[in-house]
């Protein structure tokens, strides 16, 4: 055991941390390194662990797993983590919040906002949606996925069935991205378009493509999908 | 006399363009190509192509660019519309090696389908295996592949050992496989409409 007494000593000789040694600031900084090397079993029990400490569900996701992927989203937007680091940092996520999603549904804590997602028509590409959906899930939204390869109609039903604040809509391909027009486009004749934030995002996008599609807003990542979405619901709410 | 052009390419094609050079009337043309490992960061090929553009012209009557679009978003045209010069056309190289009629009909075809092409087919492993992570992290095959559903080799060659070798590499991704032979022509149509002209 080391000198903190936080550590024991493997059978192959290493020191291993023993989180549940740990204080409540050491273990939340420890989740963090954790989530950004994709650990997925030392988040779940770090998340056990804080919540047999009586930390509630909200707040161990909002300061451990939350804050956690924020400093991964960072690192992957500066370059310094690429897909495959994300991709298991978010598996390690999705593994704390399996535990924590039952405890929030029991607190009856109402959603931040509700949101509907899928990636366009003819597009099978999810990574980027998915991120988007865990991250806007771990911001408190409630978050329908259509899936992928998703068509006018679907989008138009989702919205009409479940009222959602937003419309998210992915598309990795230039070939598949124009498709986002076809959908606002049906929402316009439909005379629902300013019914809802429609927020597009996809490697082959940019600003300027959400502005000539008529989508409210581009957002390049998941991080900025979580800021602009909870910006947007703001400023909405504030003009009614 | 011959005026001096420059071929700027991705050197995920240099194999198939120096072919196409040796076989043709390409004389006049120089060939220079970038890291074919840029596909695996596209925000990076725009400022990689600027910077050879700046590099070379001063040697140069033309040069070419013998990129796509290639997920650069449109960076690259910008790049290229502010120095005055063409690239291929398309979206990526799937495009035009295959021809777009072709590549839009197997795209139509079925969405979930993966593409090789000859040099994909050669260095899966670097560039999709251990450029995804698979290698270290097998795990995340279904994140990666969990919605397609077969693999295309674009074959730019008759080559029975790299057919087998794309039919392998479908198999690790527990892909169906099909073999659709382009050829070169496709690429050579491309690049001789904007190429040739400039020899005289």
């Amino acid at each position: 055991m080391n000198k903190t007494g936080n550590a024991a000593t493997t059978m192959d000789g290493n020191d291993e941390i023993v989180l549940a040694n740990l204080s409540d600031e050491e273990l939340v900084e420890q989740m963090y390194d954790d989530l950004y090397d994709g650990l997925a079993d030392e988040v779940i029990e770090g998340t056990q662990i804080l919540l047999g400490r009586g930390w509630g569900p909200s707040r161990v996701l909002d300061e451990a797993l939350v804050a956690g992927m924020a400093i991964v989203g960072v690192d992957f937007r500066d370059g310094i983590l690429f897909v495959p680091e994300v991709l298991l940092a978010a598996n390690a996520m999705k593994g704390g919040m399996a535990i924590l999603r039952p405890l929030l549904a029991e607190t009856g804590a109402e959603p931040v906002g509700k949101m509907v997602i899928g990636t366009v028509k003819g597009d099978i590409h999810d990574i980027g949606k998915n991120l988007v959906g865990m991250m806007m899930e771990g911001a408190g939204f409630e978050v329908i996925d259509l899936g992928i390869n998703t068509d006018a109609d679907a989008y138009i039903d989702a919205l009409q069935q479940h009222r959602p604040d937003i419309l998210g809509m992915s598309a990795l391909l230039t070939t598949t991205m124009p498709y986002m027009k076809v959908v606002i486009d049906r929402m316009r004749e439909k005379g629902i378009r300013d019914d809802f934030i429609v927020l597009v995002g996809g490697a082959p996008l940019n600003d300027e493509f959400g502005r000539a599609i008529g989508a409210s807003a581009y957002c390049r990542d998941a991080a900025t999908a979580v800021e602009v979405a909870k910006r947007l619901i703001q400023e909405r709410r504030t003009a009614v | 006399m011959t005026p001096a052009v420059l071929l700027l390419a991705c050197g995920a094609i240099a194999r198939e363009l120096e072919s196409l050079r040796r076989a043709g009337q390409w004389q006049h043309v120089t060939l220079r190509c970038l890291d074919p490992a840029l596909h695996n960061r596209p925000e990076e090929i725009a400022p990689a192509v600027e910077a050879a553009i700046l590099h070379h012209r001063g040697a140069f009557t033309h040069i070419f660019v013998a990129y796509a679009d290639c997920g650069s978003s449109g960076a690259l045209d910008r790049v290229l519309e502010r120095h005055g010069i063409e690239r291929l056309p398309g979206a990526h190289c799937y495009e035009f090696l295959a021809g777009s009629a072709a590549f839009e009909a197997l795209a139509a075809a079925e969405p979930g389908t993966f593409y090789l092409t000859d040099f994909l087919a050669r260095h899966f492993d670097r560039l999709v295996k251990r450029g995804l992570g698979l290698d270290r992290h097998p795990q995340l095959m279904p994140h990666y592949f969990g919605n397609y559903r077969r693999l295309v080799f674009l074959a730019q060659t008759a080559d029975a050992e790299l057919d087998e070798l794309a039919r392998g590499h479908a198999d690790y991704l527990g892909l169906a496989y099909e073999r659709h032979a382009t050829g070169l022509a496709p690429l050579a149509r491309a690049l001789e409409a904007r190429v040739l002209p400039w020899q005289n």
